[in-house]
């Protein structure tokens, strides 16, 4: 009685502090902000009431949970958190990318491309991608720990608060609330926010490791807990802001000028790094040997390729500000860390398919390997894309072009989304306790949709990015540039029709995994062929007779 | 101190012994799982994922 009064008594304490915010707001949005954070307490509140067991209260009972069973409620949300948000995310991106082929599509000034920009990048990586992070982390902790999740209901806090987090930093953009810092757009009062959220999920996560019955610590957690610790880190030191009212939504920076701009960056590429590398990789190093079936191939390659991620990560984020005024020696630290980072990236990826060695036949029997083979390509073709652009002469053409886009979503698409798709294909059965997929077949159709849509997203990009830096760097023999910037849009065009439709195939490919998914939790079985048989002839199956 | 006299002093020890520090940590860490006898506890630590599905 006395914690469910106590947590009564502290959403009410939120409850009444947001509603104060709203009658003292110094501007429209941090008034709305407000609003959503009061609705989301009482909502809380509501739940803290009318959840709680008084019989169970009255007769002195403890009501514990049975620790015989892993606590799959979150994940089972987080998956469902996840396949929404991403669906946003990808319609949003499709949205954006329509807008830039053709502009009568800018609504002002609530969907203008400026808004909805980063409303789809924070969709997509820390919606889609943080949802998928926060579902399998659970999932995969309390396999590799043998044990159930540690206190279960910071768990539920972790993720209801982070959907809180992203409900305030998606209307924040269309409001204009921003501080205009590439990934980390929102204001102060969501950075304390997403801060609280994000420790109780480092609670919840060591918490879990320490009540482990298994001796060893599996190195998808090390992963995990590296992506957990740096984006923690990271998090504080970008956001440390001076907020110009406690009731307003505006901050402004501690650091400035070019030491903001490298902190900004080495938050940013350590996003990257940490978020959609170290924590996507965890997801690879569980599910990718448990659908193959096999061990990973190098327990101590995966233990170097751990290592050398963290050492040389956190140093790559300058190659982001060359020939910017941050001196030269940072710049040069931060190529060479990137090319050195080369290496342990491809260790990564060897280590991740030569776990099918002996099983390559799976790639064509079963279309969830084939997806996560396929995110493992992408991820050893972005990781080398990724140094050669750092190298400063390479950087002089592809920075500020649409190379770098193009760049970015091939990892995100191919890496991150195709592990993710694999990921949620093996969770639900498993989650929902069904027998199988809805659909294999449409994992297939899944794969090649997304794949092609990849392909052309990333060659559209290639090409327009290339030009772009061609373009504006082409003298004439007079001495004077030979193309007005305008020159290079109208020369675009067509490379951003074709990226569009790339991004409409990898949409169209969720679509089918919205289907699917949907109807594997209903309980639904599609009766389709199997992938592959072996040939049989029942008309040629007979004694050949002897002719007259 | 000047603030540029502590720049100079901590980007001198960053450059000279910080950086040996770090290269020498990640060399242990990196040779751990080389270490005898430790083939038998990372091929346990690979294999134990698998547990779950034959120990009822």
């Amino acid at each position: 009685m006395v914690t469910v009064l106590a947590r009564a008594g502290l959403w009410l304490a939120v409850l009444f502090l947001a509603v104060i915010g709203v009658a003292l707001a110094a501007d429209g949005g941090f008034a709305i902000h407000m609003g959503i954070v009061a609705l989301a307490a009482l909502i809380a509140l509501w739940f803290t009431i009318g959840g709680a067991d008084y019989s169970a209260i009255a007769r002195g009972v403890l009501k514990m949970p049975d620790e015989g069973k892993y606590d799959d409620d979150p994940v089972r949300w987080g998956v469902i958190a996840t396949v929404f948000w991403g669906m946003a995310g990808f319609a949003a991106g499709l949205f954006i990318a329509l807008q830039l082929t053709w502009p009568v599509l800018d609504l002002e000034p609530y969907l203008n491309f400026g808004r909805l920009r980063p409303l789809h990048t924070s969709a997509v990586i820390f919606a889609f991608g943080g949802n998928a992070l926060i579902a399998t982390s659970f999932y995969v902790v309390q396999r590799t720990c043998r044990a159930r999740l540690a206190f279960p209901g910071l768990a539920r806090f972790v993720f209801w608060g982070y959907q809180l987090f992203i409900v305030l930093a998606a209307t924040g953009y269309l409001l204009g609330v921003t501080q205009s810092k590439e990934y980390a757009e929102p204001e102060w009062y969501v950075d304390w926010w997403l801060t609280i959220v994000w420790v109780c999920y480092l609670v919840v996560f060591a918490g879990t490791i320490i009540k482990r019955s298994e001796p060893h610590i599996y190195v998808a957690n090390w992963f995990y807990l590296a992506f957990i610790l740096t984006v923690a880190m990271l998090h504080v030191v970008n956001n440390l802001d001076v907020p110009v009212s406690f009731f307003g939504s505006k901050s402004y920076p501690l650091f400035g000028g070019v030491q903001g701009a490298l902190v900004q960056w080495w938050y940013g590429h350590n996003a990257v790094g940490f978020f959609l590398t170290a924590g996507f990789l965890a997801m690879m190093y569980y599910f990718v040997p448990k659908q193959a079936e096999r061990p990973i191939y190098s327990y101590r390659l995966s233990i170097i390729h751990f290592w050398s991620l963290i050492f040389l990560y956190i140093w790559a984020g300058p190659h982001h500000l060359h020939y910017t005024a941050l001196p030269d020696w940072a710049q040069t630290l931060g190529m060479v860390f990137s090319v050195m980072l080369w290496m342990p990236s491809w260790g990564g990826m060897i280590n991740g398919l030569m776990t099918l060695n002996g099983a390559w036949d799976k790639v064509r029997t079963d279309p969830i390997i084939r997806m996560m083979v396929m995110a493992l390509a992408f991820y050893g073709m972005s990781t080398f894309e990724g140094p050669l652009m750092s190298v400063k002469s390479v950087n002089s053409l592809s920075h500020y072009t649409d190379w770098t886009i193009g760049h970015v979503h091939s990892g995100a698409l191919g890496w991150n989304g195709m592990i993710t798709f694999g990921a949620i294909y093996y969770l639900v059965p498993r989650l929902w306790g069904r027998q199988r997929l809805y659909s294999l077949r449409m994992v297939n159709w899944h794969f090649w949709l997304a794949t092609v849509g990849i392909v052309f997203y990333a060659a559209s990009m290639w090409v327009a990015g290339i030009m772009q830096g061609l373009m504006w760097r082409e003298y004439g023999p007079d001495g004077y540039l030979v193309n007005a910037f305008a020159d290079t849009v109208a020369a675009l065009h067509p490379m951003y029709a074709l990226r569009a439709f790339g991004g409409l195939l990898y949409l169209s490919g969720a679509v089918i995994l919205v289907v699917n998914v949907w109807a594997t939790i209903l309980g639904k079985l599609r009766e389709e062929a199997p992938m592959r048989d072996a040939a049989y002839d029942p008309a040629a199956d007979k004694p050949i007779l002897a002719t007259a | 101190m000047s603030a540029h006299s502590t720049y100079d002093t901590l980007r001198h020890l960053a450059d000279s012994w910080g950086l040996l520090a770090m290269l020498l940590v990640f060399l242990v860490l990196v040779a751990w799982p080389f270490r005898p006898g430790a083939r038998a506890k990372n091929h346990q630590a690979a294999t134990m994922i698998f547990k779950d599905e034959n120990d009822g």
